[in-house]
């Protein structure tokens, strides 16, 4: 593991719906970022996203984004990925507004 | 109003047709994204933070009552129950399922409205004026030419791929409410000085990463010149203009790059090849639309009851005061429904007060709506003895708010709460900045303030252009506020100059807060709004108050 490597998740959108979808160890798509696989080196996040692009009829417009490990699982980093993993501020829609979902 | 004739629904009908079969072979795998995503652009269908969202073009900002029920019916069957309206005059909604956006857009078809050409390097939705057909300062409605520019450019062979997107926009009036010099090609309906009407055309307006204020290209234009003498413009900008560089793509680089000489003289030769193959019949077009937007019939009735409720009642009296504008007939009055209500999200509508702006319209103003590019909805034609049912049954749904032109008509673009584009937040910010003034209750003490708020550089919350403009920025992973002040978003257009660093999330409404009551302390009376304050002093004592000394010096 490089230590240069910030951790990544592998994150899309979901084709049919557009919800933000995160890649499991075990190439699952799901809905909480708690429950994707946090990439520990360059290499195997190069490889996972490739994976993940090649699953065009599920998902859209996957890239690596920046994670670090929570108490439930890995966190975003930037304040972007949080409002992905949470939904929009205005309104109470998207993911928190979904049962099952603690705070990331 | 135009209402869409055989060959439009014809046209609608195949394109809908064409894209639910585009969908269904992109879920079924048939299609890439790479193939799908040019696809889904051209019918207004674009990808963002948290789900997919659909823009539809209310053309010009009109809409009847059947439109906007339909437009409320979507929202409810589809999406989450409401409607953001954009500084563009279209609407989007911010959750539909992809499966579902067919039938959407065949709903949409059935009253008469797309989503065709609110994306892509197109001309996009044609906008107006949204007090057109109704202001007392207008030489004419400018509906109808917007309505033939709308139908030209629409699905134009030679228009489809441009080196960038196209905004055009028409007033009529001396006070120019559609910020027509922001946009990359503006009409304005003027006179000669025989009193002839014609077209003054300018061009290379727009808002963005280079704000630009359109110049004039031709002064005074005849009538029968103008579809042709837009097509030249159209032309000469598609072959001249950069498609190296998608920052410098825009016609207002085309035009500082070659300087407005060269382009009015290529633009010239263009129209001249090209005028002989209009035959007149986009005249005869323009007669029709004359026609389809004639004036209605206006009513005659007492005004004992408009100025009896504007004696005894307050609140009704405050709304009037803030919220309406004179209408051409002088016993009418153009209202303005204000879709900020303090703490609201700017632009935001849900069905049921959808449905209530339309019943309220179809009873009290002659069937008809706008949209206005400030995010508000427009009653053009009520007449006076209307005002106070009308203001009551507003009222019934949160929709009676007294602030049109105040700090708290604020507009903010959706940011990064679902702009794939933005940032930093927009929304949020106007929220907090409208319930906080709201409190203070200043609001009305301090009078004509715009504040406009975009989440990224692209602008599309108008900021160079406010009073008070705010612009959300990543500064290293953190949310960064940058005031800008001076600008004006009407017929003096000007971009307003950058106080300095930014704020924080935390610190942008405090900053806000320090401006404004500064503002108070530096007017020489009520009667000086803060824009006038701003340009008799400079932003030197507005800087001092906004970075105590030694900041600056830190945050530089
Ligand atoms: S200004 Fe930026 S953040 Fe706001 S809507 Fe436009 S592209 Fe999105």
């Amino acid at each position: 593991m490089s230590s240069a490597f910030t951790p990544k998740v592998v994150t899309a959108n979901d084709l049919e719906c557009g919800d933000v979808v995160y890649l499991t160890a075990g190439g699952q798509w799901v809905r909480q970022h708690r429950d994707a696989e946090l990439l520990l080196d360059a290499d195997h996040a190069a490889a996972r996203l490739i994976l993940a692009e090649a699953q065009h009829g599920q998902i859209v417009g996957a890239y690596l984004a920046d994670a670090i490990t929570g108490q439930h699982g890995p966190k975003p980093v930037h304040f972007r990925e949080v409002f992905r993993a949470r939904g929009p501020s205005n309104l109470f829609h998207g993911k928190q507004s979904e049962q099952n979902n603690v705070s990331i | 109003m135009y209402q869409y004739n055989d060959f439009d629904t014809g046209f609608v009908k195949a394109r809908n047709a064409q894209f639910r079969d585009q969908v269904a072979r992109r879920i079924d795998g048939s299609l890439t994204e790479d193939e799908f995503k040019p696809l889904r652009l051209m019918n207004g269908l674009y990808l963002q933070l948290h789900a997919y969202m659909l823009r539809v073009a209310i053309p010009y900002g009109t809409l009847n009552s059947v439109k906007m029920r339909q437009l409320a019916m979507i929202a409810e069957r589809w999406d989450k129950g409401y409607g953001h309206f954009t500084t563009r005059q279209n609407i989007q909604y911010n959750w539909p399922r992809l499966s579902d956006v067919p039938d959407m857009l065949d709903a949409l078809e059935d009253v008469g409205m797309h989503a065709i050409q609110t994306s892509g390097n197109t001309i996009r939705n044609v906008t107006s004026d949204h007090f057109s057909g109704a202001a007392a300062d207008e030489i004419e409605d400018p509906r109808p030419i917007a309505e033939l520019l709308r139908q030209w450019s629409t699905d134009h062979p030679e228009f489809q791929f441009l080196g960038r997107k196209f905004k055009i926009a028409v007033g009529a009036s001396t006070h120019d409410r559609a910020v027509l010099k922001a946009h990359d090609l503006a009409i304005r309906v003027v006179q000669n000085d025989t009193g002839e009407t014609g077209y003054e055309v300018l061009i290379g307006g727009g808002l963005g990463r280079t704000p630009m204020i359109g110049q004039v290209i031709n002064g005074f234009l005849p009538r029968p010149d103008l579809l042709p003498y837009v097509e030249a413009v159209l032309s000469v900008y598609n072959l001249l203009g950069r498609r190296d560089n998608k920052y410098k793509a825009r016609i207002k680089i085309t035009l500082h790059e070659n300087g407005m000489d060269k382009i009015r003289a290529l633009v010239a030769e263009r129209f001249a090849g090209i005028k002989p193959q209009f035959g007149g019949q986009d005249q005869a077009l323009l007669a029709q639309f004359q026609r389809d937007f004639a004036a209605p019939d206006y009513i005659t009735a007492p005004l004992e009851t408009f100025e009896a409720a504007y004696a005894s009642d307050p609140g009704f009296a405050s709304w009037v005061d803030t919220n309406l504008a004179a209408h051409k007939n002088p016993d009418y009055a153009i209202a303005t429904i204000s879709l900020k209500a303090h703490g609201q999200t700017p632009g935001d509508a849900t069905s049921e007060q959808m449905r209530l702006m339309a019943d309220v319209a179809a009873e009290f103003s002659h069937d008809e709506l706008r949209i206005s590019h400030e995010q508000n909805v427009i009653l053009p034609h009520v007449h006076k003895s209307h005002l106070p049912a009308v203001h009551a049954r507003l009222k019934q749904l949160g929709l009676a708010t007294a602030n049109i032109g105040l700090i708290s008509d604020i507009i903010a673009c959706p940011g990064m709460d679902y702009c794939a584009l933005a940032t930093a937040r927009s929304i949020p910010v106007a929220q907090q900045i409208a319930t906080r003034f709201d409190e203070l209750k200043l609001e009305h003490d301090i009078g004509a303030l715009k504040i406009k708020i975009s989440g990224c550089i692209n602008a599309c919350g108008h900021h160079h252009v406010g009073h008070i403009g705010i612009l959300g920025l990543d500064r290293a992973g953190v949310e960064s506020y940058q005031i800008t002040l001076g600008g004006d978003a009407t017929e003096t257009t000007t971009i307003g100059t950058r106080t300095g660093p930014g704020f924080s999330y935390d610190e942008i409404l405090p900053a806000i807060e320090r401006l404004v009551l500064e503002y108070l302390d530096l007017r020489q009376d009520r009667d000086e709004a803060f824009i006038d304050t701003y340009r008799r002093l400079g932003a030197a004592p507005f800087k001092a108050i906004l970075y105590p000394e030694g900041r600056v010096k830190n945050a530089a």
